[in-house]
């Protein structure tokens, strides 16, 4: 039996996927959830690690969730129909 | 915020003021004798009607920290003419259950919204929640701390488990047939994670009725709808029957002939309901409330898929559970259970801004039943007598 990632690791992995993707790919939790999966393995990652990882991400922070239609996560900028 | 405000003519609005109805012009023109945000959207609103133009934009990006829903970002696009709605986002809060408040209560949500946004509100928006509409970015975390001390939290918003929502069932109806507002209050504690952090295709509501009544319309907005019902014999108190009779109620005419069941016989002296065809409509026990009654064995049936036309039209509910009981925290536990094997395929396979309904309607009702576990009944139709498109696999196989 492989040895589980941390919260940590996911988090970080999650992060670059969407600081690397910015301006061009869109993530939504589900999204993240599968290409960590898929990054780490099924038998180190699973689902209740990724939704961890998420709320870490977004608790901090680092992310925010942002509503297009459907409801993504992002790097925080100040978006094209903000007013000041 | 006590400077000279600039007053705006509003001819048009005024037309709306007219007539016997409320009207939520008078009610933004009181805001706006203090509130600069209601002032200038009453000056934007009659630009609008007079441009025959929305002036707003969505904004996808405003939030508090940490959550994924509750705050509906707006601008205006005039926002040099308008400068005090250069913002409008709308907040969802969490309404209690029922729709219960103190005076109190409701007073310090006002008061609340007084000192961060417009003072204008909606109680309630057809998701169930409170609705504060309009404030500024800056104001955002300010408004939600202050909720939070006074024990209210943000509702859904985006693809999340939107509020749970329900009708005031036992606290003030005799027809509940199960305690919808102590189910809603279990559902929304139990799926918190899910309300704020949106990890779904889309919305998915969830709303409790007591009766087939269905007050919060549950078959048409609600992805998951629970509406109580029972499977035994309607209550009659024939005594009752006779004196609505006797006060002048055309039994035949308003009742017998209104029944889709057919099932109701009425000689001038008592009344006799063929139960096993009725179809539990209420029509029955609607007019005839002093004498009628739900049965006693009571509970709910479970429907899953409606929604409003939003990206496609609109979807009724259908059955897929035609009874449960309600009676105890276990009877609760089943329905999370439920819900968690609904939303597992959905999740994995639903495409962005795809309802559950619509999902079904792409893969088909028998696969995915087949993939939450429940098995095809023939209560799982639209209209009685209808054919649900489901193979029944032991009567292929007997073949
Ligand atoms: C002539 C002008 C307007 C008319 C006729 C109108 C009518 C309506 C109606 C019929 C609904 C649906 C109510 C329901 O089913 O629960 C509604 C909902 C709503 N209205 Fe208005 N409205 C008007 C102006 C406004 C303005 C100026 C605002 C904001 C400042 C506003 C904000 C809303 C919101 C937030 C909802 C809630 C939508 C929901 O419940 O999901 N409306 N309006
Ligand atoms: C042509 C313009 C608009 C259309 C067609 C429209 C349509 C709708 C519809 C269909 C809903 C109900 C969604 C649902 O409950 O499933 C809704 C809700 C809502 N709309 Fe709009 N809307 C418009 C403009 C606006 C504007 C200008 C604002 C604010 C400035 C606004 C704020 C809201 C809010 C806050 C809700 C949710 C209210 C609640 O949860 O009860 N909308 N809108
Ligand atoms: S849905 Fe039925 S139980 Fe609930 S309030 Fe309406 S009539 Fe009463
Ligand atoms: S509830 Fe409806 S279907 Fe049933 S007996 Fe009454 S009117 Fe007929």
């Amino acid at each position: 039996m492989a040895e589980k990632v941390t919260i940590e690791e996911v988090a970080e992995a999650m992060y670059k996927m969407v600081k690397d993707t910015m301006g061009m790919k869109k993530w939504k939790a589900m999204d993240l959830q599968k290409a960590a999966i898929e990054l780490f393995g099924e038998d180190r990652c699973d689902k209740n690690l990724c939704k961890e990882a998420i709320k870490e991400l977004v608790n901090s922070g680092r992310l925010v969730y942002t509503y297009f239609g459907g409801s993504y996560l992002e790097i925080p900028h100040k978006e094209g129909a903000a007013n000041d | 915020m006590a400077e000279q405000m600039k007053k705006y003519e509003t001819p048009l609005l005024d037309e709306l003021e007219k007539g016997p109805w409320p009207s939520f012009v008078k009610e933004i023109k009181t805001a706006a004798d203090w509130n600069p945000m209601a002032n200038d959207l009453l000056g934007l609103l009659e630009r609008s009607y007079r441009d025959k133009i929305g002036h707003w934009k969505h904004g996808g990006i405003v939030g508090v920290m940490g959550y994924g829903g509750g705050v509906i970002g707006r601008y205006t696009d005039l926002p040099d003419e308008f400068p005090n709605v250069s913002h409008f986002h709308t907040m969802r809060v969490n309404q209690p259950a029922g729709w219960f408040y103190t005076s109190e209560a409701l007073r310090t949500l006002a008061d609340i919204w007084d000192r961060h946004g417009s003072g204008l509100t909606n109680f309630h928006g057809s998701t169930g929640d409170i609705i504060f509409l309009g404030t500024r970015t800056e104001e955002l975390e300010a408004t939600f701390s202050e909720l939070t001390q006074a024990g209210f939290d943000l509702g859904g918003s985006g693809s999340d488990i939107r509020t749970p929502s329900c009708c005031c069932g036992m606290a003030r109806c005799e027809w509940a047939c199960y305690d919808t507002m102590k189910l809603t209050y279990f559902l929304t504690q139990h799926y918190q994670d899910e309300i704020h952090r949106p990890a779904l295709p889309y919305k998915f509501k969830i709303k409790c009725s007591g009766c087939p009544n269905d007050c919060v319309a549950s078959i048409a907005r609600a992805d998951f709808s629970v509406i109580g019902t029972w499977r035994d014999e309607i209550q009659i108190d024939q005594e009752m029957v006779r004196e609505y009779a006797k006060n002048g109620v055309d039994i035949v005419k308003e009742v017998v002939a209104l029944c889709p069941g057919r099932c109701i016989d009425w000689d001038g002296e008592t009344l006799k309901i063929d139960d096993s065809s009725c179809r539990h409509c209420m029509h029955c026990i609607n007019v005839l409330p002093k004498a009628l009654a739900p049965g006693k064995d009571r509970g709910a049936v479970i429907l899953l898929g409606s929604k409003a036309p939003i990206v496609e039209g609109a979807i009724l509910s259908s059955v897929i559970v035609p009874f449960v009981k309600l009676d105890d925290e276990d009877s609760f536990n089943d329905i999370v259970e439920l819900i968690d094997a609904i939303l597992e395929p959905w999740v994995e396979e639903g495409k962005n801004r795809e309802r559950v309904g619509e999902f079904i309607q792409r893969v088909g009702l028998g696969n995915y039943l087949e993939a939450i576990g429940l098995d095809p009944q023939p209560e799982m139709i639209r209209h009685p007598r209808t054919n649900p498109y489901v193979f029944y696999e032991n009567y292929l196989e007997e073949e």
